[in-house]
């Protein structure tokens, strides 16, 4: 009886935390739109607006290119699929997620890694000349932030003695101090340039332009339409919020719900919407102030990640 | 022997106007001539008459303004020309122009493919010729473009266009790509040919300027201010200083707008919003100000014959406002490193390419040639503080400082305009109209506009030819993006910033 009381239990918390992301993706969209709005001296659209936009989206037709494959279709919902799967087990909203256990950071990251290479090989699956452009840019980057990302990741392990999620989160609670090391902290700045660059944020892409030939991820779904194009916009946005999600729980793990119960589950979802909307603007604001950088500049940026990652985990070593 | 001697006179009398006729088996050698002695081709057109097609030469050179008109007559059964294309790469174009609209011939061009007319087109139907009877039906085969094939391991090609993400006019671009290097480039263009030149002809005074303020929308003062210029000139029609002062005024204004747009556009192109956003509500505070002073955001109605009318002037202290707000943005711009680094040494323009190529304007000044019709041409006194902007890099960073300072030069020029004294509203007298022919070259923000207009018998406008000065600029683009990558050509496009409307016709 207890047994199935907890299974219940971590399937309302799976269940509650992929809602919460899902919904959360496009407002966090909407908040950082309205945010450079303002700052620019635009009134802006209102924050709910990328959810109108997604329900448009949803109602709308099918279009498919003719030549294209069942990879086509397989790349938005592959998209969404692992994301959701990665949201269900990772210490968002609670600190023990359900299969805590085997949430491990490495797995995590790769799991997530499916989804863009599907997305990637859609692109090319329509034959065009963007999405093979868009496609080779992406990885181009990608395989940029893989090396910054998984060394960031060690750092943080050898620094926990542990690459489980959840644990890592925990480890934060328990000891502030392992928050505060340099191991930590490097690894961390590290992750947000991946978070920026893997999501196609200002300086590395401009999610706002128009200009076909500058394009790296709208390049890839340019052939997208109705819902196809809302599974991979939907997609996208809960993997910004996943990625930043763990990035503040890994760097100010207060008011996770770290035990059982409809009070701490709550406030462990108040904790998560407000540290991430304040991570999201702050990103908006930078982004205000920033413009796109040459393409060719950004294995610089990309390299300083790397570094910072790389110092990181040499700290860690020699504690 | 006459021909020879009247060049030879002319050129050391240079006289402000001269018609030259000119034998077929002459052209090669006084077109030479007059490109030694430093004259610019403008203008090529030409104009099909009964028996006869008559081609006109319109070299200009200045200060003090000089226009040279070289006029050879063909047979209109079997036009044909000896091509000078070899002198002059603009004339190039402007032959295979004529050979499309006209069907004339020019003997030994190296190159003569279509330029106006796509491949359904059908073949031997010259729409521009009196004799040219209904457009018969098209041919099927809209795809067969002559690219030149670009092989080699690892190139890969892409098309972009006509129709494009964002909301600008068509136009057709072919990538031959290594990496993300651009190996070569093409533009294919004339997507909105729309036969404006036909549209003039046999039309009342009226419904030409109209027509005429809007061949490029962007451009309304320069192209109407050409027209109205060279159906003056034809009808010899004198006028006054005052209302020079006014059409200068507008000229301006119509400089203002664009560059400050264009200065924001190329932030927004590097992603940098907020410049633009700033650039965007200057702008709108500058149509605003256009709508006071001609009752139309673009400056419409502004200028007619023999006169300009405006309603209101801006106040020297509303420009040194604009001035301030302007500054602003500039320093905001400069300020980041980001869109410093993607402004300078991208697309860069050799002054050799731009001189070979006949650039004008603001491109062909960032390359570092001085021609400036307001200066050459000019028909307005200038203040001291006038001067004209160059830059010698000719990369998308010098395009957008001559656009910064020609903007300052702007609202000094128009802060002089505005405190001469005199009324606003200056008309002549009623326009006689009679046979005759005549030119006219008004400097707008992207460079020479020219206009040349002939009445026939009876006073009837018979042919008006419009050169943009796009027309001479598009060819250089390509020349521009040879070792850049594919994700900074929006940008170099935008520092051109050229017309498809004003290019196609």
């Amino acid at each position: 009886m207890n047994g199935l009381t907890h299974v219940l239990t971590q399937v309302l918390v799976a269940l509650f935390q992929v809602a919460a992301v899902a919904v959360g993706g496009p407002l966090l969209l909407g908040l950082m739109r309205k945010v450079r709005s303002r700052l620019e001296g635009r009134a802006g659209a209102p924050i709910h607006q990328p959810l109108l936009d997604l329900r448009k989206l949803f109602a709308k037709q099918r279009m498919r290119p003719r030549d294209s494959s069942w990879v086509f279709g397989a790349g938005p919902v592959v998209l969404v699929a692992t994301v959701v799967a990665v949201t269900a087990v990772s210490p968002l909203v609670s600190a023990s997620p359900p299969l805590g256990q085997s949430s491990d950071f490495f797995a995590v990251v790769f799991v997530l890694l499916l989804g863009s290479v599907l997305l990637a090989l859609s692109a090319l699956d329509t034959g065009t000349a963007f999405g093979g452009m868009g496609s080779s840019r992406s990885m181009t980057i990608g395989a940029l932030c893989e090396p910054a990302l998984l060394v960031a990741i060690l750092a943080m392990a050898i620094a926990a003695r542990t690459s489980n999620l959840p644990a890592l989160v925990r480890v934060g609670i328990s000891h502030p101090a392992v928050i505060a090391s340099p191991a930590r902290i490097l690894a961390l700045a590290s992750f947000l340039v991946v978070i920026l660059a893997e999501s196609g944020r200002l300086p590395v892409d401009n999610p706002s332009t128009h200009l076909e030939l500058t394009m790296i991820h709208e390049a890839m779904v340019l052939e997208y339409s109705g819902a196809d194009l809302g599974l991979i916009i939907l997609g996208e946005s809960m993997r910004l919020v996943f990625l930043l999600g763990l990035f503040v729980n890994l760097f100010v793990p207060w008011g996770v719900a770290d035990r059982p119960g409809v009070l701490f589950v709550g406030l462990g979802l108040l904790a998560l919407v407000a540290k991430v909307c304040a991570v999201g603007a702050t990103i908006a604001v930078f982004e205000v102030f920033t413009a796109k950088l040459r393409l060719f500049r950004l294995p610089e940026l990309l390299a300083g990640g790397f570094v910072l990652a790389l110092l990181g985990a040499l700290t860690a070593v020699v504690r | 022997m006459s021909h020879e001697l009247n060049m030879t006179r002319l050129l050391s009398e240079r006289p402000r106007r001269a018609v030259l006729e000119c034998g077929s088996d002459e052209l090669i050698e006084s077109v030479a001539r007059l490109l030694e002695a430093g004259f610019r081709l403008a203008l090529v057109g030409a104009r099909h008459d009964e028996a006869v097609i008559e081609i006109v030469y319109l070299f200009v050179d200045g200060p003090p303004d000089q226009r040279i008109e070289l006029r050879v007559l063909l047979d209109a059964r079997q036009p044909r020309i000896p091509s000078i294309a070899h002198l002059n790469y603009s004339a190039s174009r402007f032959e295979r122009e004529m050979y499309d609209l006209f069907g004339v011939q020019p003997i030994g061009h190296p190159q003569l493919r279509r330029l106006v007319l796509h491949q359904h087109w059908p073949r031997g139907w010259h729409p521009m010729r009196h004799d040219a009877g209904p457009q018969p039906s098209m041919n099927a085969d809209a795809d067969a473009f002559p690219f030149a094939p670009v092989e080699g391991p690892g190139i890969y090609e892409i098309p972009v266009g006509p129709v494009h993400a964002g909301v600008i006019e068509p136009g057709h671009f072919r990538f031959w790509v290594l990496g993300e290097t651009i190996v070569r480039m093409k533009a294919r263009l004339w997507f909105v040919h729309k036969g404006i030149e036909r549209l003039f002809e046999g039309r009342d005074l009226d419904f030409a300027l109209n027509l005429a303020e809007k061949i490029s929308g962007d451009s309304a003062v320069s192209h109407s201010l050409a027209f109205v210029q060279a159906v003056e000139e034809a009808l010899g029609v004198e006028v006054g200083p005052r209302a020079n002062e006014l059409r200068a005024v507008l000229l301006e204004l119509e400089r203002l707008y664009n560059h400050v747009a264009d200065v924001g556009a190329l932030c927004n192109d590097v992603g940098f919003g907020l410049a633009n956003a700033r650039a965007l509500t200057l702008r709108e505070r500058l149509l605003t100000l256009n709508d006071s002073v001609t009752g139309h955001r673009l400056l419409r109605g502004g200028v007619h014959y023999g006169g300009a009318t405006l309603r209101t002037l801006p106040t020297r202290e509303e420009l040194e406002d604009i001035a301030t707000q302007f500054h602003e943005l500039v320093a905001l711009a400069r300020s980041n490193s980001i869109v410093m680094d993607r402004f300078t040494g991208t697309g860069v323009l050799t002054i050799d390419q731009a001189r070979d190529l006949g650039v004008l304007g603001v491109v062909a000044r960032a390359s570092g040639l001085h021609d400036d019709a307001r200066v050459s041409q000019p028909f307005v006194e200038l203040p001291a503080s006038f001067h004209r902007v160059t830059r010698d890099v000719g990369d998308v960073l010098s395009r957008f400082e001559v656009r910064c300072d020609e903007v300052d030069v702007s609202l000094r020029l128009l802060a002089d305009l505005v405190s001469r004294e005199g009324p606003l509203d200056v008309r002549g007298d009623e326009v006689e109209i009679r046979e005759g022919h005549g030119t006219g070259i008004a400097e707008g923000w992207r460079g020479a506009v020219v206009h040349r207009v002939h009445f026939g018998p009876g006073g009837i406008l018979s042919r008006v030819k419009i050169v943009d000065p796009s027309f001479f600029a598009w060819p250089a683009l390509p020349l521009a993006l040879s070792d850049t990558i594919v994700p900074d050509f929006p940008l170099v496009n935008k520092s051109f910033n050229l017309s498809y409307a004003g290019n196609d016709l």
